[in-house]
C-alpha cells in the first residue's frame, strides 16, 4: 500500500473527528443560549 | 483568577473570544497542513508518513494539556471553590479526549508502514491509551455528579488524582526504551528534525490549541446557559 494512502487516512480521521467535535459543541451552545435567552423573555 | 469568578464579565470576554480563536485556529490549521502536505519535502527515511507528524504533534500535546487543565481547573475548584472551575474542567474533557484518542489513531496509522505494526504495549502507547480511559471516566462521572445537582467534587479529586499519568506519560520514552523513539522537539528550542520539515509543526500546533481553547469556551457557554436555564424553569415552578 501506498504510503500516501496511510498520510490521507491520518488527515481523514483528523479532519472528520475535529469537524464533529466543533460543530457539535457550537450547537450544544446555540441551542442552550437560545433556550436560556426564550426562558429569560417569558 | 478570581477576576473571571463572576460568569457574566466571564461572558463579556468568552463571547467575542470564541470566534477570534475559531477564525485564527482554522486559519493556522489550514496553512500548517497545506505546508505538511505540498510543500515540505518527504523524509529521507520515513518517506511521506512523516507527514503524520503535524497532526500527531498537535493531538498530543492537547491531550495532555487537556488533562493539564482538568488538573489545574480542580485545584482552582477544591482550594478556592471557583464558581467557573466544575465548568471548566468539563468543558475540556471532550474536546481532550478527542485529542488523546485521534494521537492514538494517527500514532496508530503512522507505525504500521513505519514500525510494521499498529499497535505494540510501548510505555508511551499504553499510557497515552491510559490517559484516554481516564478521560472517559472523568466525562461519566463530572455528568453523573452534575446529573445528580452536585458541585463535581468527586470528578475534581479524579482529575487531580490522574494527573499522576502525565509524567508517566512525558518520561516513559526516557523509563522504559521500547518501540516509541525519544523526545525530538524541546520547549527549551532544541529540536532534532530538520528546518525544512520542522516550519509548519508550529503553525498546526498553535492552530490546534486555538481551536481546543474555541471549543472548550463553545462548551462552557453552553453549560452556563443550561444552568441558567434550570434555575429559572426552578423558580418558575416554585413560584
Amino acid at each position: 500500500m501506498s504510503q500516501w494512502n496511510f498520510v490521507l487516512a491520518a488527515y481523514g480521521i483528523t479532519a472528520i473527528a475535529t469537524f464533529v467535535m466543533v460543530i457539535a459543541s457550537w450547537l450544544a451552545m446555540h441551542r442552550a443560549e437560545a433556550a436560556a435567552d426564550a426562558a429569560r423573555r417569558e | 483568577m478570581h477576576a473571571f469568578a463572576n460568569p457574566v464579565r466571564f461572558l463579556k470576554i468568552a463571547r467575542p473570544a470564541t470566534g477570534w480563536l475559531l477564525g485564527i485556529g482554522l486559519a493556522l490549521i489550514v496553512a500548517g497542513t497545506v505546508g505538511g502536505l505540498f510543500i515540505t519535502p518527504p523524509d529521507y527515511l520515513q518517506g511521506e508518513t512523516v507527514r503524520i507528524l503535524y497532526i500527531h504533534v498537535p493531538s498530543a500535546w492537547l491531550g495532555m494539556a487537556g488533562w493539564g487543565a482538568i488538573a489545574a481547573a480542580s485545584i482552582s475548584q477544591i482550594v478556592w471553590r471557583h464558581p467557573l472551575a466544575a465548568v471548566a474542567g468539563r468543558a475540556v474533557a471532550v474536546p481532550g479526549a478527542t485529542f488523546a484518542a485521534l494521537c492514538l489513531a494517527t500514532g496508530s496509522i503512522w507505525g504500521r508502514p513505519t514500525w510494521g505494526t499498529w499497535w505494540e504495549w510501548d510505555g508511551r502507547l499504553t499510557s497515552m491509551l491510559i490517559l484516554l480511559f481516564l478521560y472517559l471516566g472523568y466525562i461519566g462521572l463530572a455528568a453523573a455528579e452534575r446529573e445528580r445537582g452536585g458541585e463535581g467534587r468527586m470528578a475534581a479529586l479524579f482529575g487531580l488524582v490522574g494527573a499522576v499519568n502525565l509524567p508517566v506519560i512525558h518520561y516513559s520514552v526516557l523509563w522504559w526504551r521500547t518501540l516509541h523513539q525519544g523526545q525530538s522537539i524541546s520547549l527549551a528550542g532544541g529540536s532534532s528534525i530538520a528546518p525544512e520539515l520542522l516550519w509548519p509543526l508550529p503553525l498546526t500546533v498553535i492552530g490546534f490549541t486555538a481551536l481546543f481553547a474555541a471549543v472548550t469556551l463553545m462548551r462552557m457557554r453552553a453549560d452556563l446557559a443550561r444552568t441558567k436555564c434550570e434555575a429559572r424553569l426552578r423558580r418558575s415552578a416554585a413560584e
